[in-house]
């Protein structure tokens, strides 16, 4: 596969980089989502995945 | 605290549900239309607009977009409101939402029929209902926002992210996909060609799938799963790690639409790399919504509803399974081009978005006409029959992509193929064919079920009426992070700054892909022996596309044995340099048509378009005796669409555009001529000229008819390479 990619970009210059990057785009991405999802609290987890459960106070009126 | 009293918009929900379930009925109707299509093929011989490659796109386009779109829509109205505790941003935007919604899927239902198509799938709507739809589109997005904008709740719940990156990524998809040069009010060309139109298609079909189908139902599912269950999704940390991952990953894997093809390598590669890491987030999603249900599967077993999700997240997972799996070259090799991958989008579309929009609206409708639904057990006879149902659809389907698929691959012992013939491939799998009309039969009886259902219900019921309801008002905090907070806590409260950042994550994968296709010349090699079209054969390509036949004739030749054998030497990029659209197609319903010019004579082209079961006994190919009328062919834009051709880098030269029709008319005479080989042809066209004078009626030479142009296209393909081979 990698073979194929840099035959068919050999005409890019400083296409060796492409790969490198692409790694570390993909590794820093889910890292951070890593940190992001596991550095909240979970009072607040709670909270919010209460939110559709709760849609204010309906008010009927009376003359229904 | 301050409490503020608003209405919820039920009305418009409402509206969004009702025309869900009206397209819903005309797009399945449509649906078992052209499947016993293929058991009596000419039921609608002589009905241009009711043909089978001009009712197909109607289907699609009636399912993805009117069914499911407004599906959607209803869903995503009514839960948006409430967690966000608010009313709509505005009441006329929601309205010339619905509207504006409505009347392209009405000009869709006008146009496809008359063949007004662009032919490049889940896009076919022409340049005008395109620009309508990214209106009407960015209407809804507004509305979306400024919602936000003026919520009681701080924080954006998950669902309301799916449906950001949904209004965000169709709309990048679908201008990108559509940019094309008008030759006149309804017919224009894209300004991509060949390989690179491919690409940008199939990242945008890929794409539509993910963003229209996917993202949008799973916050319906994150809203509507807890709520019914009355339980909260049981893992939010999984829903946020779902969210970025998946519309991350998405948007890179489209090329596995075009495995095998001339697409360069490296873009295969990376569309199967990504679309293997996508199981990882879909299942993700899935085990999400189906571990909700954890210890209240006594729920299940009393609240159709319930089961109704049960199994569309089951269908979800399991197309989500199959997807990754068909992505595999080795997989595709088998199942593309065939009916394994009907059955695959059925599942999605049966199962996931259609059970998931039934229970939607077996739960909305007694909600809000404060009653109960008018019968349990209809509801669960929907339930059973639609599964009944998507079973028989799909399983047939499966073993019918599977036959077929080893029947073009059987060899000899002497190195001949077993089934040389293509029909042998197809009529060998009709009884299944027959099968999956029963299932979609029964799928669309339980349909018919819901409308009664919900009639009944409405009736019983309460008017639907704004639902008045109170909330504490949002305190005004900086805009800036407070000392303390963590920045996703600051980003999820900022609906702007959360849009753009999944836009950055979607557009990566996209401008990755994309840009070098259409940057680096050298991933096109090109030849030196392929020329543009002739002004007659141009002609003859609008009514390829304007017929359809992209539906069920595949113009792309795998590098296989079996296919080299069958259809001749593989596709190479370099050769659909003026194909302005691309045809590949994505089916092969019909033998490919890529190297067919030549193979038979032009009479044989001419019969067969006439009355295909004359030269191909057991054929399931419509007639197109339209073609045939005693009317002239219109070439009045022949000019204008060379000129729209040069535009977008095609080297006629001034002298091919002014000799245009004079070239046209030579060809035609020629094909005309040709045809005269026939004695039959002559004693017919004889005759039919003597009836025409007789009735005093204008008679239009054959050469000036459509046919002719049909025959001279069709007689070019693949031509080019063969003139190379023969001169080398």
């Amino acid at each position: 596969m990698f073979e194929q990619i840099k035959h068919n970009m050999e005409t890019i210059s400083g296409i060796e980089i492409y790969p490198i990057l692409s790694l570390l785009i993909f590794f820093f991405f889910f890292v951070g989502l890593g940190f992001w999802v596991f550095s909240y609290k979970k009072e607040k987890i709670q909270e919010m995945s209460e939110i559709p459960l709760d849609e204010g106070r309906i008010i009927i009126s009376k003359d229904k | 605290m301050e409490m503020e009293q608003f209405y919820y918009d039920n009305k418009i929900v409402k509206k969004f549900i009702y025309a869900t379930i009206l397209f819903g009925v005309v797009g399945m109707l449509v649906g078992l239309t052209l499947a016993v299509m293929y058991l009596f093929p000419n039921i609608t011989d002589g009905i241009s607009w009711l043909s089978y490659g001009r009712l197909r796109p109607l289907h699609t386009n009636a399912v993805i977009f009117a069914f499911v779109g407004n599906a959607f829509f209803a869903g995503m109205y009514y839960s948006l409101q409430r967690l966000l505790k608010a009313r709509m941003f505005s009441d006329f935007l929601s309205n010339l939402h619905f509207w504006g919604w409505q009347l392209i899927i009405v000009a869709a239902a006008i146009t496809l029929p008359l063949g007004y198509t662009s032919s490049k799938e889940y896009a076919e709507l022409e340049w005008p209902i395109d620009i309508a739809i990214a209106l009407i589109w960015v209407v809804m997005g507004i509305n979306m926002i400024g919602t936000m904008l003026r919520r009681r709740e701080r924080h954006l719940y998950v669902a309301i992210w799916f449906y950001l990156a949904t209004f965000v990524t169709v709309a990048v998809l679908h201008i990108f996909n559509n940019i094309e040069i008008p030759v006149s009010a309804l017919k224009s060309y894209s300004v991509y060609a060949g390989v690179q139109d491919a690409l940008v298609q199939w990242w945008y079909g890929h794409n539509a799938v993910a963003f229209f189908l996917t993202t949008p139902f799973l916050g319906l599912m994150y809203y509507f799963i807890p709520k019914v269950a009355n339980r909260p999704i049981y893992s939010y940390r999984l829903s946020i790690i779902h969210f970025w991952s998946l519309i991350f990953i998405y948007i890179w894997a489209g090329p596995h639409h075009l495995l095998y093809s001339a697409l360069p390598n490296w873009a295969q590669n990376l569309g199967v790399a990504f679309s293997v890491m996508l199981i990882a987030p879909s299942w993700g999603g899935m085990i999400n919504g189906l571990l909700t249900l954890r210890g209240a599967w006594d729920k299940v077993r009393e609240e159709p509803v319930l089961k109704f999700f049960v199994v569309a997240i089951t269908g979800y997972g399991m197309a989500t399974f199959e997807g990754p799996m068909l992505s595999l070259k080795n997989v595709n090799a088998i199942a593309h081009y065939t009916d394994w991958i009907i059955a695959h989008v059925h599942v999605g579309a049966l199962a996931w978005n259609g059970f998931m929009s039934f229970g939607i609206i077996y739960w909305l409708i007694p909600r809000m006409t404060k009653s109960t639904l008018f019968s349990k057990k209809l509801a669960n006879f929907h339930f059973w029959i639609g599964t009944l149902g998507i079973i028989l659809y799909t399983l047939p389907m499966y073993v019918a992509g599977f036959q077929q698929a080893s029947m073009w691959k059987q060899f000899n012992p002497d190195g001949t193929l077993t089934y040389g013939n293509f029909l042998e491939t197809v009529t060998a799998i009709m009884p299944l064919y027959w099968m999956r009309a029963i299932g979609g039969t029964l799928y669309l009886i339980g349909m018919f079920t819901l409308v009664y259902n919900i009639i009944m219900t409405v009736r019983v019921g309460d008017t639907i009426e704004d639902e008045l309801a109170q909330a504490p008002a949002l305190q005004r905090i900086s805009s800036s992070r407070l000392s303390g907070e963590k920045f996703h806590s600051w980003l999820e409260r900022k609906p702007i700054q959360l849009t753009i950042l999944a836009t950055i994550a979607i557009l990566i994968g996209g401008i990755i892909q994309i840009v070098p296709t259409i940057m680096v010349k050298s991933n096109i090699p090109t030849i030196s022996s392929v020329k543009p079209y002739t002004p007659l054969e141009l002609e003859g390509r609008d009514l390829y596309i304007r017929e359809g036949c992209v539906g069920c004739h595949s113009q792309s030749v795998r590098p296989f044995r079996s296919e080299v054998v069958r259809y001749g030497p593989q596709s190479k990029a370099g050769e659909f340099v003026y194909d302005h659209p691309f045809l590949w197609g994505s089916k092969r319903t019909g033998p490919d048509l890529l190297r067919v010019g030549g193979k038979y004579n032009d009479n044989w082209h001419f019969n067969h378009f006439w009355n295909p079961q004359s030269t191909s006994s057991g054929s399931i190919m419509p007639g197109y005796k339209w073609l045939f009328d005693n009317e002239a062919m219109d070439i009045s834009l022949t000019q204008k669409k060379m000129q729209a051709m040069i535009t977008l880098g095609v080297p006629y030269s001034d002298a091919d555009v002014a000799n245009a029709q004079k070239t046209l008319r030579a060809q035609a005479l020629a094909i005309e001529k040709s045809l005269e080989n026939d004695p039959d042809y002559v004693k017919s066209y004889e005759a039919s000229k003597k009836k025409a004078a007789e009735t005093g009626e204008k008679f239009v030479p054959m050469n000036e008819r459509e046919i002719v142009a049909l025959i001279a296209y069709i007689q070019r393909l693949g031509t080019d390479i063969k003139v190379k081979e023969t001169s080398k």
